[in-house]
């Protein structure tokens, strides 16, 4: 039948692979549609046919978007192009962010058959993670294995930092490592006519495409984690220098699991409080290590959280690091204010009576807090917002004035509390170290759970209560400290504590 | 001043006969509307068509050197009433809003429009917002066209087809005295592409010389009886007309062999879908030239039988390529078959699925199991009998966050959202509802707020069940641009109306800013060509509400937390409103931003805003964050090994609009943020004062130095 002769299968039309798809995804607001267009004039103006479409609407309000660009050799006749990058057939991926390249994974468009993948390190963190009271941010590592996996190429670096260093956007850089990639048969400078003749910004633009381009050949150069050498840059007088180094001394003679950490910790409360206070530290230490007949995991987590307990949040601590050396002079690195430039500094205080009555003495402090008529009153006079101008003499002498008082501090009510605090939940650790090593390690590790200022640091404090009251419930039991890990990644999932909640109820119903 | 500008394209719409015009879609309607003549335009705004409106207003110079009236109009129905224009006069008119929301506004105007029959050709240019990128519930407006006899153009989405279809629609429009719709999809309205350009026509008759020669017709007025002879004038003349238009204008077109045992009929918008599918298989070339026969449909209603049963014959199979539910078209292409006792074989939703969008991936597997049943030697073998294994890449999808839209930084709704959650930790959770518009996003993580949506400048009406009150009062937002959308009527009228004890909050950012910062009524900008600067309140206050508070610094959280306290706890009886007004920071920085950088040239004193956060302070609690989601507002983490979770940071994109300070202030969060501002070309006074300043401070700093030790960073 000659219908059926015309129905049989023909070669795929060879020009057919000369169309080429490039596909950007981009977080709304970076810049894709101004790096669409310079593709697109750049494939014009080098005797390609081209079209370009994108996804406008609310998506370009900070949320996932995406461009589409697709390529032919000019013939006599328009081409037909695709106006949606399909699953298994895109040439070369944009990623303008790195979740944004695992999401282009995710949904097909990065083969290893045919997708040049080029996604920018750097994170622009979705609400999800940054609302978690702990740590919710996404697993970059995991994102770039299966890029790795999934791509023909990848190329990969903070397309963005490398933007800003070169003062213009992430689409210039990474139209750069686009151009170095050598997936487009278009040579560097027609890329760069290409920003000319766009006009805008051109300067920064060329630089930053230079950038861009060099990180892309040069792919050894990938994100960098320094990795501290534990040298601590410690100033200050002979006298107690002396006693310092004698301190970290007496921190290295520790197991060296627990030295580096120990010495990190040692530095932190000597900063917070003096050396006396180190020593107490080392002494508390001491104590741990003495019950630690495990493999020294219970001694170095007690040098970290111990370090953070002992160097608790009060408005001491707060006011020095205010008025501190140096700190004037990172702001301004931060601002990039130059020497011909003036700037102001407000802080954000808001004192309540809680924080006024921290600073009475241990006693007078406890009659207070429970009076409830002297707390409103306290409030009447202290409780507002505080707008402090720290580049003002006057504002700038208040809180020097509150960061020197170190002396008081260990007669305070807030210090009595911190101790009481410290005391009963190492005791709790050292107690169990004996019949349960784990449970005591994870014990530990519950101070992570305390942080935060007034209301916040109530919450995280109950938290801490509630999630000790669960240990307690599956104390004695072979899974003790593997319930107790996850009452404590419970309490940091959510604010409300719904997750513990959860976690609590389950242990009830089977203790 | 919308956020886009096209002034510069706008210069590309004067091309005449033999020059090219290369650009996006949107523009070459425009260029289409100019080369028909058209006589007026208007619409109202929503992707994908915003920048039509946006392009519309930029050209407005140009289009009233033509004689074209261009109107921004209220809503969409106010936009479908215009085309009233063109019912007795022969003027050319069309309007555009978005698919399927618009037409939904639109259905009371457009349904008189239909059954009265128009003289001028009258078009609505509808964006279809479906699939990815859409911000509306998944419609289709098919079914509008079909309720009230709209001839549907859907045009491939290549420039050249578009453009065609706005002079075939306007000539089908008035050869069958019927108005048509010309759906184009969101991608289609942003492709890039040329056509080959005519010359710009003015309108024969023009609206301004339309009043000089009234014209009316009661014949032509719907109103009984002459309603029953507009139906029967629809079936037996209007109807035939558009199919004897269609047919002999061959506004749908037949590509690939005439003979062949398989077909596709397909919509013109998935025409390169379809087409790249093909191509996959193997089954077209690079220019579409294709072995297997199709049907396109630019017209998508009215069908035409005769048509597409000539495309049938001899044929086994035909599938449908239609996107969307229900599935108008292949129920009714089923209909002509049975009709016609056909024996052919039709597949449409079977292979395809019933809902969501015709993505690449969905096209190619459609198409390969429709080839595959009905002519499977026609397949490559590399696709009949796959052998190549597919790697496994790790799962991501518990990896990847999900990335919503949400308040830009800087926005002013941020703050009323924070003070909304503050007090709703003091007086519990409330009923409230929402609107359409950046608002919006204020009921995703982390505010939450809000639980429906029930239509633009519907919320505080979608609480009137709730209007008779109760231990709490319900509350309800709604935008600027919602509130003159329809809000005023439908919402603030029938709260004053029925004594409503709830509350409600309009969110005025200047701007109809969620569609692309169009100007609207109580817009500050100075317009040349509309009113502005009529403050809400004012109208508000006009529908007889007396409890109207407005706070003219949305920053200010502690101001908004207290009146929006005030608004739930008041003893006063009905309905009480908050107007909150500040600028939409995207426009405000676009306006403003070029300003600033001008003056810092010129040598004259700017201060700059930015805020940061001291690392050391903050302990990484997050609180912040769930009072802000700002994108500045972000996360680090700390290279200490003490420290476990990220803390604060934030980026160089704050704009410094004082949502972090303010709300650390009011929700009495921790006392790490700080702001700096950074004075650029500082008075001589103003220098020479700091410097002692920062000399007496420097002492202090390092008197204490001496007595300390300092710990720097591990280095």
């Amino acid at each position: 039948m000659t219908v059926q002769e015309a129905l049989t299968a023909r070669e795929t039309d060879p020009r057919l692979e000369g169309i080429i798809k490039l596909a950007i995804l981009a977080v709304g607001g970076q810049g894709g549609g101004v790096l669409t267009g310079w593709i697109e004039a750049l494939a014009r103006a080098n005797g390609y046919a081209a079209q370009a479409t994108s996804v406008a609407g609310v998506a370009q309000r900070t949320g996932a978007t995406v461009y589409y660009i697709e390529m032919a050799p000019a013939g006599d006749r328009p081409p037909i192009f695709s106006l949606m990058p399909a699953a298994g057939d895109v040439d070369v991926m944009i990623a303008a962010e790195l979740m944004e390249a695992g999401r282009a994974i995710m949904r097909g468009f990065v083969t290893p058959d045919r997708t040049v993948l080029i996604a920018s390190s750097h994170r622009a963190l979705a609400v999800s993670e940054k609302t978690a009271p702990g740590d919710g941010i996404a697993s970059s590592s995991e994102v770039v294995a299966a890029a790795e996996v999934a791509a023909r190429h990848f190329i990969v670096d903070d397309f963005d930092a490398l933007a800003v260093r070169n003062g213009s956007a992430i689409s210039a850089t990474l139209f750069g490592a686009l151009a170095a990639s050598g997936t487009l048969p278009f040579p560097r400078d027609a890329f760069e006519a290409a920003i000319r003749a766009g006009g805008k910004g051109v300067d920064a633009s060329l630089r930053a495409f230079a950038a861009g381009f060099g990180a892309a050949l040069d792919e050894t150069e990938e994100t960098t984690t320094d990795t501290p050498d534990g040298q601590r840059n410690v100033t200050g007088p002979e006298p107690l220098m002396r006693a310092w180094s004698g301190l970290t001394e007496r921190a290295r003679q520790l197991p060296a699991s627990t030295a580096e950490m120990a010495e990190a910790g040692l530095a932190k409360v000597v900063q917070f409080q003096d050396l006396a206070y180190g020593t107490e530290y080392l002494d508390r230490l001491d104590d741990i290590a003495a019950v630690d007949q495990g493999d020294g995991t219970l001694t170095r987590e007690a040098a970290k959280y111990l370090a953070n307990a002992m160097a608790y949040d009060d408005i001491i601590r707060v006011a020095d690091a205010k008025t501190r050396t140096g700190r004037r002079e990172r702001i301004a690195s931060e601002m990039q204010a130059g020497e011909a430039q003036v700037m102001h500094v407000t802080e954000f205080l808001h004192p309540r009576a809680e924080e006024i009555v921290s600073m009475f003495p241990a006693k007078m402090g406890a009659r207070w807090a429970a009076d409830a008529q002297r707390m409103a009153r306290l409030d009447r006079w202290f409780n507002r917002g505080r707008r402090m101008r720290t580049d003002r003499l006057f504002s700038f002498l208040a809180l020097y004035v509150v960061g020197g008082m170190k002396g008081w501090r260990r007669r305070t009510y807030r210090h009595a509390q911190e101790l009481a605090h410290i005391e009963s939940w190492t005791g709790r650790a050292k107690t169990e170290a004996e019949r349960d090593y784990d449970l005591a390690v994870e014990i530990v590790r519950c101070q992570r759970l305390v942080k935060g200022y007034s209301d916040t640091h109530a919450r995280s404090q109950s938290k801490f209560s509630r999630v000790l009251d669960g240990i307690d419930l599956v104390t004695g039991r072979d899974d003790a400290a593997d319930w107790a890990r996850r009452l404590r990644e419970s309490a940091l999932a959510d604010e409300d504590g719904k997750t513990l909640d959860g976690v609590l109820a389950t242990i009830r119903s089977f203790v | 001043m919308a956020e886009r500008s096209f002034k510069a394209e706008v210069e590309h719409l004067k091309l005449g006969e033999g020059e090219t015009f290369t650009g996006e879609g949107i523009l070459a309607i425009t260029k289409a509307l100019l080369e028909s003549g058209v006589g007026y335009v208007g619409g109202y705004q929503g992707a994908p068509i915003s920048h039509l409106m946006d392009v519309l207003a930029d050209a407005e110079e140009l289009m009233t050197d033509l004689g074209i009236r261009f109107e921004a109009n209220a809503n969409e129905a106010a936009a479908g009433a215009m085309l009233a224009a063109s019912v007795h006069y022969p003027i050319r008119g069309a309007v555009t809003f978005k698919g399927a929301v618009g037409v939904n506004v639109a259905s009371d105007s457009l349904a008189n429009l239909a059954s009265s029959g128009v003289t001028g050709g009258a078009m609505i240019i509808v964006g279809e917002d479906y699939g990815e990128g859409s911000s509306i519930m998944q419609e289709r407006t098919h079914a509008f066209a079909m309720k009230s006899q709209f001839w549907l153009l859907d045009p491939r989405p290549n420039l050249p087809s578009i453009v065609k279809a706005v002079s075939d629609g306007f000539e089908l429009s008035e050869a069958s005295n019927s108005p048509v719709m010309l759906m184009v999809r969101i991608r289609a309205c942003h492709v890039t592409g040329s056509f080959a350009c005519r010359d710009n026509q003015r309108p024969k008759l023009t609206a301004s010389e339309a009043l000089s020669d009234p014209r009316s017709d009661f014949s032509r007025v719907v109103l009984p009886p002459m309603s029953y002879a507009h139906e029967q004038d629809k079936v037996n003349n209007r109807w035939p007309a558009a199919e004897k238009f269609v047919r002999e204008r061959k506004l749908n077109e037949f590509f690939g062999p005439g003979d062949a045992p398989l077909g596709i009929v397909v919509q013109g918008g998935m025409y390169n879908g379809v087409i790249r599918a093909l191509q996959r298989l193997g089954l077209a070339d690079i220019y579409g030239e294709t072995d297997v026969p199709l049907y396109v449909l630019n017209v998508t209603y009215p069908l035409i039988s005769d048509e597409f049963l000539e495309f049938c014959a001899g044929k086994e199979h035909v599938l449908v390529v239609e996107e969307g539910q229900p599935e108008f078209i292949e129920s009714q292409l089923g209909s002509f078959l049975y009709r016609a006792q056909s024996s052919v074989k039709l597949h449409g939703k079977d292979l395809f699925p019933m809902a969501g969008e015709y993505t690449g991936a969905v096209m190619l597997d459609a198409i390969e199991g429709f080839v595959r049943q009905s002519a499977p030697a026609m397949l490559p073998a590399a696709v009949r009998a796959p052998n190549v294994e597919k790697p496994e890449t790790p799962d991501l999808s518990k990896t990847v966050p999900i990335r919503p839209p949400g308040f830009c930084t800087g926005c002013p709704e941020r703050p009323i959202f924070a003070a909304m959650k503050l007090v709703e930790k003091e007086l519990g959770k409330h009923q409230i509802a929402g609107d359409i518009g950046c608002h919006l996003f204020a009921s995703l993580p982390p505010f939450e707020i809000g639980g429906a949506t029930m239509g633009y400048g519907l919320g505080p009406a979608a609480n009137g069940a709730f209007d008779g009150g109760g231990e709490k009062r319900p509350v309800a937002i709604i935008g600027d641009g919602g509130f003159w959308h329809s809000g005023l009527s439908s919402s603030f009228t029938n709260m004053a109306f029925n004594k409503s004890d709830g509350v409600a909050i309009v969110v005025d950012n200047f701007y109809s800013a969620a569609t692309g910062g169009q100007d609207i009524m109580s817009s500050r900008a100075d317009n040349a060509t509309k009113l502005t600067k009529h403050p809400i309140s004012k109208a508000i206050k006009g529908v007889g509400i007396d409890w109207v508070r407005e706070v003219d610094r949305t920053y200010d959280v502690g101001r908004m937390r207290d009146t929006i306290r005030e608004a739930l706890t008041t003893p006063a009886k009905g309905p009480k409103v908050i107007v909150a007004s500040s600028e939409c920071m995207l426009n405000r920085q676009r306006r403003e931003k070029p300003l600033r950088q001008k003056a810092i040239k010129d040598g004259r004193r700017v201060e700059t805003p930015r805020f940061g956060v001291d690392e050391e302070i903050c302990t990484g609690d997050h609180a912040c964050m769930r009072l802000s989601g700002c994108p500045s507002l972000s996360l680090k983490k700390l290279d200490d090994p003490l420290r476990d979770d990220p803390v604060a940071s934030i980026d160089q994109s704050c704009v410094g609009c004082g949502n972090c300070g303010e709300v650390a202030d009011a929700a009495i969060l921790c006392p790490s943020f700080y702001r700096a501002d950074v004075i650029s070309n500082p008075g001589k006074f103003e220098q020479w004062w700091a410097g002692k300043r920062a000399a007496v401070i420097g002492w202090l700093i390092r008197r204490r130095a001496t007595r300390r030790l300092a710990f720097g960073a591990a280095s």
